[in-house]
């Protein structure tokens, strides 16, 4: 089990990771713009996350299994799995009355 | 208030459980308890210079400053619960039938309680770093929801423990001779769950990009999402998405656990009723 693992970490290592460029996402005033993206499946995806806003934002979704703090005046990445067709709902977790979004698969 | 009070509950119910697990796995271990304040506080303390140190922390490693620290503090939680249900399984027999350890005994039993302050401290820093930053956004925007906001975070708190304290009164109510190896067993299947949850910050940060397919989608009979399903992702680490890489941690640390256990089993023989999680 734990070789299994080595040979996980020297390949994923040696893979390059998402080639494809990230989309542009911006926080402000606790909403998502753009709030709904269209990907293609089975690909990576990597969220550029600019944070406008003066507070922290944490981008949290359990469907897209991701979870990801951006402090205030900040931005990140958020790397999302390969995903299969469907709707993934995400959401800013400090202010999910307002920060909604969705990522569609097709 | 009634966001904060979700978020506060919901982070205070994550820690609170790992802290319950602890308490149920010592009992009759001397001062514990200490161990216990030492590990909440200087979670909490840690909790406050994560929050504070955010986005230095997140620009570390290429943007994946977070992702590693989420990871690297999950492992450690794994391998010092690992160390704690190994070592019980060479002492816990006497400490069940003692209740009180004498001369080295004592030592290694606050080395043990020791890696669970640690396990407990971690707990806390993770959650409470969440709760901080939120509190201060809402902290920051001020006006009239400032009051609102503690009064929700105090109900947050207070429901939080309560569960807590429930789930941790539940289990004493286990016999002790078997209270130990429910708690071995606890134990074992929450370092798999963290375990899975370090692969998965891993595969977030940008490392560990291999077997990334989700395996099976459960959410539809208990969603993550849900009250439920975020108990029993804390206490066994259910994920109702996971993939492959998650499964072989999970798999294999409970199969490092069981292994380390028989083996340190087997250099007690006198210990022959003592918990293990097999």
């Amino acid at each position: 089990m734990k070789s299994v693992l080595l040979v996980c970490a020297a390949l994923a290592i040696a893979t390059p990771a998402f080639a494809d460029a990230p989309i542009e996402m911006t926080l402000k005033d606790h909403k998502f713009t753009p709030a709904q993206v269209t990907v293609k499946a089975g690909q990576p995806i990597t969220i550029h996350l600019t944070n406008k806003d003066a507070t922290a934002e944490e981008f949290d979704s359990t469907s897209l299994k991701v979870e990801k703090v951006v402090a205030g005046g900040s931005d990140g990445m958020v790397r999302i799995r390969p995903l299969s067709p469907g709707k993934y709902p995400f959401m800013g977790e400090y202010h999910s009355s307002t920060a909604q979004g969705l990522v569609i698969v097709k | 208030m009634l966001a904060t009070l979700v978020i506060v509950f919901r982070e205070v119910i994550e820690a609170g459980l790992i802290v319950g697990i602890v308490l149920a796995a010592t009992q009759g271990v001397p001062r514990r308890s200490l161990w216990v304040t030492y590990g909440v506080t200087g979670g909490v303390l840690g909790a406050c210079l994560v929050a504070a140190f955010a986005g230095e922390l997140a620009s570390l490693f290429e943007g994946s400053g977070q992702e590693i620290f989420n990871a690297t503090i999950l492992l450690l939680a794994v391998c010092m619960l690992t160390w704690h249900n190994v070592w019980m399984a060479g002492h816990g027999r006497e400490m069940a039938r003692e209740m009180k350890a004498v001369g080295a005994e004592v030592s290694a039993g606050q080395r043990s309680l020791a890696a669970l302050a640690i396990v407990v401290g971690v707990a806390v820093l993770r959650e409470g770093s969440e709760v901080v930053l939120f509190l201060y956004g809402i902290a920051s925007q001020g006006g009239a929801s400032q009051s609102a906001m503690l009064i929700g975070g105090a109900l947050g708190l207070i429901a939080g423990a309560g569960v807590s304290a429930l789930m941790f009164l539940g289990l004493l109510q286990i016999p002790a001779g078997k209270l130990f190896s429910v708690t071995a067993w606890l134990i074992t299947l929450l370092a798999a769950g963290m375990a899975a949850q370090a692969v998965l910050f891993l595969q977030q940060g940008g490392y560990l990009q291999v077997l990334q397919s989700t395996l099976w989608d459960t959410s539809w009979l208990l969603s993550q999402d849900s009250i439920g399903g975020r108990l029993l992702h804390t206490l066994i680490g259910y994920n109702d998405a996971p993939n492959g890489a998650q499964l072989i941690a999970y798999v294999a640390t409970i199969a490092v656990i069981m292994g380390l256990t028989r083996w340190e089993h087997a250099r007690h023989p006198r210990g022959s009723q003592i918990p293990r999680p097999a």
